[in-house]
């Protein structure tokens, strides 16, 4: 974690390691449950992933705001609680908002309480770096997410089913594997490779290595 | 003696007497293999027509061609000339129904050689066979166009063949009275399996060509008996005892010439990366296999098992490999603690 504190670094910086250095599925390969169970459409991908940032952001937020009234050893049941609090609150706006999509997602909605990426930030950075960068890690983390999850349901869904967001794009016969939760892996497997191929071609810097 | 030898990759290979050298090679065994399949080659020729043969050079070529160009892509040590990727394309071609659309193939051969041998790190290290996952994966992703089968015309001309359902589908469907009304009576139903004239992927009709090549492959040593013969003896007492109405009453001759038992237990099963090496292990394998395909067959949704049988078991081979353990050629049992020295 080079963001700790002493050395000075970019809002920019905070957001950048976000998508690509520490992309959440791509490159730290966490909360893979939903990145499989529910990119099989674009539609679904992109609810998700909005929801993971704004409990993201949120949580690095209050975490962060209040991070010096929380005595350490109690520190994981409160920030749990703070995590909970604010994916219920996305949850019940979700089934509120956009019922027919929180029919398909509803469930990883709530498993987002359970999301290692989230409770990691919260313990690593939110709570101990004041407010302001705390949201922008927030964001960068949350958008790297969103980002990886709309790359593989809007793979899924073309190949898999010829669409996008539900519109007909390609009339030929479509992988129907690939929106199988087994063609999940597979989807998420192949743009693993490839976006550790281009991270490690065009924005690692130097002394990195596969 | 001879000089060591010193692959590029693992510079010294170092193992355990007796150090025997032989002429076999890989390629040497891939391209017999491939040449034990040639009589079930001929005999879907002879049944399914040019457009079958041509499904499978397409699926030969291409397999060869996606294994060429991702070794060369990917800037390893192009090994196409090992045969295996031929033996790869030619076991999807033969496990492809006979009217498929040209694209399937390709799709099929890419699944096989990349993303199941190459990725896993080339021959040799792949955990399910090849040939089985690019079946799989077609079936899954074009149900409807997999499950189409031909019936079998025995000419060169017609192109359009009628459609026509498997044995095991009939026998799934309408049961085993309905077969008999196709076949007549039960003598002829076993003869035309036999001989293949039947609906069917390309290749797997054919019991007796598939027996001939296998027996060959056995003949020079390249196979050994052990998974073939538990894996079809399982099935067909599974078949026996639970194939009819009541117990005992099955039909287990019908159930090893019908779909691809054959070419499984003799082509598929038999893999050398993907299957136990150890003799003992080799029997579990095939049982596993023979029960695992007759309850899909009997119990499950799919008509056919043995693909997906095979594909389960492979995944039970390194366990199954370190439970039978060979024990060092030579070696003396010893006390545990001295062992431990």
């Amino acid at each position: 974690m080079s963001a700790a504190g002493e050395e000075q670094i970019s809002y920019w910086e905070l957001i950048r390691n976000g998508i690509l250095k520490e992309n959440t599925i791509f490159r730290l390969a966490l909360s893979l449950c939903p990145a499989i169970a529910v990119t099989n459409n674009l539609k679904n991908g992109f609810f998700m992933g909005v929801a993971v940032v704004v409990v993201q952001v949120m949580v690095n937020l209050t975490i962060s705001a209040m991070r010096n009234f929380i005595h350490p050893r109690i520190r994981l049941p409160i920030f749990m609680l703070v995590i909970s609090g604010w994916v219920t609150i996305v949850n019940l706006v979700m089934d509120a908002a956009v019922p027919d999509v929180y029919k398909d997602v509803g469930l990883y909605i709530q498993l987002i309480v359970a999301f290692a990426s989230i409770l990691a930030r919260a313990e690593m950075f939110a709570s101990k770096n004041s407010v302001t960068p705390s949201v922008f890690d927030g964001i960068g983390m949350g958008t790297g997410f969103f980002i990886a999850l709309m790359i593989i349901s809007f793979f899924r869904e073309v190949v898999g089913k010829g669409q996008v967001w539900g519109i007909p794009i390609i009339d030929a016969k479509p992988l129907l594997i690939l929106i199988l939760p087994a063609g999940g892996f597979f989807a998420v497997g192949i743009l693993m490779a490839a976006f550790n191929w281009m991270y490690a071609k065009y924005f690692s810097s130097g002394g990195h290595s596969h | 003696m001879d000089t060591v030898r010193t692959p590029k990759e693992q510079q010294l290979i170092i193992s355990a007497s007796p150090h025997i050298r032989s002429d076999e090679s890989t390629g040497r065994i891939m391209w017999t293999v491939s040449a034990a399949l040639l009589p079930a080659t001929i005999m879907a020729a002879y049944y399914f027509g040019p457009y079958a043969i041509f499904l499978i050079a397409l699926t030969v070529v291409s397999a060869v061609g996606f294994e060429y160009l991702y070794q060369r892509g990917m800037n390893k040590e192009v090994t196409v000339t090992d045969g295996s990727a031929v033996l790869t394309g030619l076991l999807l071609g033969l496990n492809l129904p006979p009217t498929v659309p040209f694209y399937i193939p390709l799709v099929g051969s890419a699944v096989a050689v990349v993303l199941t041998k190459q990725l896993f790190g080339g021959l040799g290290f792949n955990v399910f066979n090849p040939a089985l996952i690019g079946r799989a994966f077609l079936l899954i992703s074009f149900p409807k166009l997999m499950t189409i089968y031909a019936e079998p015309t025995a000419q060169f001309v017609s192109m359009d063949a009628k459609t026509a359902a498997t044995p095991l589908g009939i026998l799934k469907l309408d049961g085993i009275g309905k077969l008999m009304e196709v076949y007549g009576d039960q003598m002829t139903m076993y003869s035309q399996l036999l001989i293949g004239n039947c609906a069917g992927s390309i290749g797997e009709t054919s019991a007796i060509a598939i027996l001939i090549g296998g027996l060959f492959l056995m003949f020079r040593g390249y196979i050994s008996w052990h998974i073939p013969v538990s894996f079809l003896g399982s099935a067909a007492v599974l078949a026996w005892i639970f194939g009819g109405k009541g117990f005992f009453t099955g039909d287990p001759i019908l159930h090893l010439l019908s779909g691809g038992l054959m070419l499984g237990a003799f082509f598929m099963a038999t893999d050398y990366v993907t299957s136990p090496s150890v003799k003992k292990g080799q029997l579990v394998f095939g049982v596993g296999c023979g029960f695992l395909t007759m309850l899909i067959r009997l119990k499950g949704g799919y008509p056919e098992g043995v693909m997906f049988a095979i594909l389960i078991m492979n995944c039970f081979t390194p366990i199954i490999d370190r439970s039978f353990k060979s024990e060092v050629f030579g070696a003396v049992k010893v006390k545990k603690e001295a062992a431990k020295q």
